[in-house]
């Protein structure tokens, strides 16, 4: 009996595999492809040597003061002296810890809620919503025993989480409200709504926050006065949430009309029917614009410094006008872009991560 | 721009009346601290150090009020301010005194509300030029090609001042002062223009800063000093004298180093300011010793002067016209008496 053996595989041609197949099929796989690919390989040698040389190799580390910057480099030793100034501002040396605190606090709980299967996961959530917000702000502004620290010593990357973590809280509630009220059949929550969320997105953010700064104290009688930083975060708040909603209300949009009708069918409550079927999957599918939002939103509060809070942004402006350091803005200013930069992308990894693993078939 | 500072001054004398009924100084009593408007970073003039604490000639114009009437020059709650929202945070009464730059012009004075005190720098748009051009004087610039800041007030003057002068320029425009020394450094012009507080500073920036000199003439007037709240006499007054007599103590040589000395001083002048004799403080409601205090803590107005801006800061600011009348400059204070 004959037996058929097939011949064995040979290895693919040398020039489709290994390094060479992969440039060859990434690279250089048109006449146009290899011409963008050497543009884009002279663009990188002329420009990234330089630049790691200057943030790197001939940048100054050592010292505490401008005489210290002997190299061509970038001189980090400014940043260096004014490390603590760019993360909490102007607040107190002697009680960093309770900054440090109350955000190592809340990224706990936090990491928490992410880490999946932890138990009592309910309460968990609970306490950060209702009790660590009271826990943060006598840690933050003091009471209770604590010396006060009031608002206008606080700054630098603080205030900047500050403001957009405060931020984030109340938009996605307030959000979710507005969106649901908008697309309610009842016509005054609905009218609210509409009046609402279009009033606040039809004005810039700047708008807001200078109308907060600058018109709001004229209006109001010089007993009542309302903190710089709490107008601005209020201000902050209500914008973002108006845009939430929008976002949300996209999500809502998506869903097919079968899926209320069949919560109805099932007769589910209009409360069990939105947190049990149609808000789940909305929000899940609007996970990227939500998170788009809160990026913006944090990017967002540097123009908190139109008002002269102290932000990370504005501070690290502030240090320019030090006539010791007169000079260091190119440092100042990749420090600051680096920091929201780890910020903002870490907010998008955790997105993804988010999107992967509420996959249920819904998104190609 | 205009309507919304109509509006501003409206609502301002719709609530001017509950603000004048309580007085800022014992508001400030109270309180125990002065709270004051500072710019949000110039260099010399309020700035923070790297410890984070303010300095600077407007701050320490606040530091002294705070000492003559908290006998604590500390006791001052500094709030960055924009140029924008700096007016407001004074009407509104979320600060005592704005010491921040702020130019003294007939339309502030007489239509915000507002009261400037005196002048603690007397300021005006100058030249820096490089050196190596052997430029000595202003008139010698027609021609030139000159490095600004856009949309400023700069560029007006500029162009009063060499039409005026019948010469002719070329403007190289940039953004931010930024790039303006960048492109003064790369020769893109052989003058920078900017108010002369500010090219001193700029001129830190350069690589190498003594290839550049700064030219004597000054060709506006930008007269700055602390402003108050109208309607306070009280208050006004103490802001007023605070700063003249510092003044004052650097015209009869008296400095935070000598001051307890000269309380053993016969000169009558001298005992009168340090409150020894004479009217003292009760004209404005202070301690005897107010200005001692002042002096003690923030020095006289040459210390001050040389400490944030001149000789003893990078920014080695000449005296000017700043310098005491007596020195050849404008700075005069009125008799302690």
């Amino acid at each position: 009996m004959i037996v058929h053996t097939p011949h064995p595989n040979l290895p693919p041609p040398s020039t489709s595999v290994g390094i060479i197949g992969w440039i060859r099929k990434n690279l250089f796989s048109s006449p146009l492809n290899s011409v963008l690919t050497l543009c884009a390989l002279y663009i990188i040698f002329k420009y990234v040597p330089p630049m790691i040389r200057w943030t790197l190799l001939d940048a100054n580390w050592a010292g505490s003061t401008r005489d210290a910057c002997t190299n061509d480099g970038a001189c980090w030793v400014f940043i260096k002296v004014r490390f603590h100034q760019f993360m909490f501002g102007f607040y107190p040396a002697s009680e960093y810890w309770r900054v440090i605190l109350a955000f190592g606090l809340i990224g706990a709980l936090i990491a928490y809620l992410l880490i999946e299967r932890t138990p009592k996961k309910s309460w968990v959530a609970a306490f950060t919503i209702f009790v660590y917000p009271i826990i943060a702000f006598f840690l933050f502004y003091g009471g209770l025993g604590l010396p006060v620290v009031e608002t206008y010593k606080w700054g630098g990357l603080m205030l900047t989480l500050i403001l957009a973590t405060i931020g984030m809280f109340f938009a996605l509630p307030f959000g979710i409200i507005l969106a649901l009220g908008r697309r309610s059949s009842m016509p005054i929550p609905k009218a609210l709504s509409v009046v609402f969320i279009e009033l606040w997105r039809g004005v810039p953010l700047i708008t807001v926050l200078f109308m907060s700064s600058v018109m709001l104290p004229l209006f109001m009688p010089e007993e009542l006065r309302i903190d710089k930083l709490a107008r601005a975060l209020i201000g902050i708040s209500l914008f973002q949430s108006a845009y939430m909603a929008e976002v949300i209300r996209g999500g809502l949009q998506a869903l097919p009309k079968g899926q209320m009708e069949a919560a109805d069918a099932l007769g589910l409550s209009y409360r069990q029917a939105m947190s049990l079927i149609i808000l789940p999957q909305a929000l899940k599918t609007v996970i990227p614009g939500i998170v788009n939002t809160f990026i913006e939103l944090f990017k967002d509060t540097t123009l908190v410094l139109i008002i002269g809070l102290m932000d990370l942004l504005s501070i690290v402006q502030s240090a320019f006008a030090d006539p010791k350091w007169l000079g260091f803005s190119v440092e100042g200013y990749v420090f600051a872009g680096l920091l929201y930069w780890i910020f903002c992308f870490s907010m998008s990894q955790y997105s993804q991560r988010l999107e992967r693993k509420l996959h249920t078939g819904h998104k190609r | 721009m205009k309507k919304l500072s109509f509006i501003m001054v409206a609502v301002f004398f719709l609530i001017s009346a509950s603000l004048a009924a309580a007085s800022t100084l014992e508001e400030v009593q109270k309180r125990d601290v002065v709270q004051c408007g500072v710019s949000t970073g110039l260099p010399g003039f309020s700035n923070p150090d790297e410890k984070g604490n303010w300095t600077g000639l407007d701050v320490d114009a606040c530091r002294a009020v705070a000492a003559a009437v908290l006998h604590n020059a500390d006791k001052v709650k500094f709030i960055p301010l924009t140029a924008k929202e700096r007016f407001t945070a004074l009407q509104s009464g979320e600060i005592d005194i704005l010491s921040r730059n702020t130019t003294w012009t007939l339309t502030r004075d007489t239509s915000l509300g507002l009261n400037f005190t005196h002048t603690d720098y007397y300021d005006g748009q100058g030249f820096m030029v490089s050196k190596k051009l052997g430029i000595k004087s202003a008139k010698e610039l027609n021609g030139a090609a000159i490095c600004i800041q856009a949309g400023t007030t700069t560029e007006l003057n500029l162009a009063d001042y060499f039409k005026e002068n019948k010469m002719k320029y070329e403007a190289v425009v940039f953004d931010t002062s930024d790039q303006t020394v960048k492109g003064f450094e790369a020769g893109r012009c052989d003058v920078l223009t900017s108010d002369q507080s500010q090219l001193y500073g700029l001129r830190i920036k350069l690589a190498k800063p003594d290839d550049a000199v700064v030219l004597p003439e000054i060709i506006s007037k930008e007269p700055l000093g602390p402003v108050v709240r109208q309607g306070d006499d009280g208050w006004f007054n103490i802001v007023k004298w605070s700063l003249f007599a510092m003044i004052n103590a650097e015209e009869m040589g008296i400095s935070s180093k000598n001051v307890d000395e000269m309380k053993k001083s016969t000169n009558p002048n001298v005992r009168r300011l340090l409150g020894l004799e004479g009217i003292k403080g009760k004209g404005m409601n202070l301690s005897d010793d107010w200005a001692y205090q002042i002096i003690k803590q923030v020095g006289n107005y040459g210390e001050v002067f040389e400490r944030n801006v001149g000789a003893g800061s990078p920014l080695k600011i000449k005296r000017g016209i700043n310098a005491l009348w007596n020195k050849g400059g404008i700075q005069y204070a009125p008799p302690i008496r």
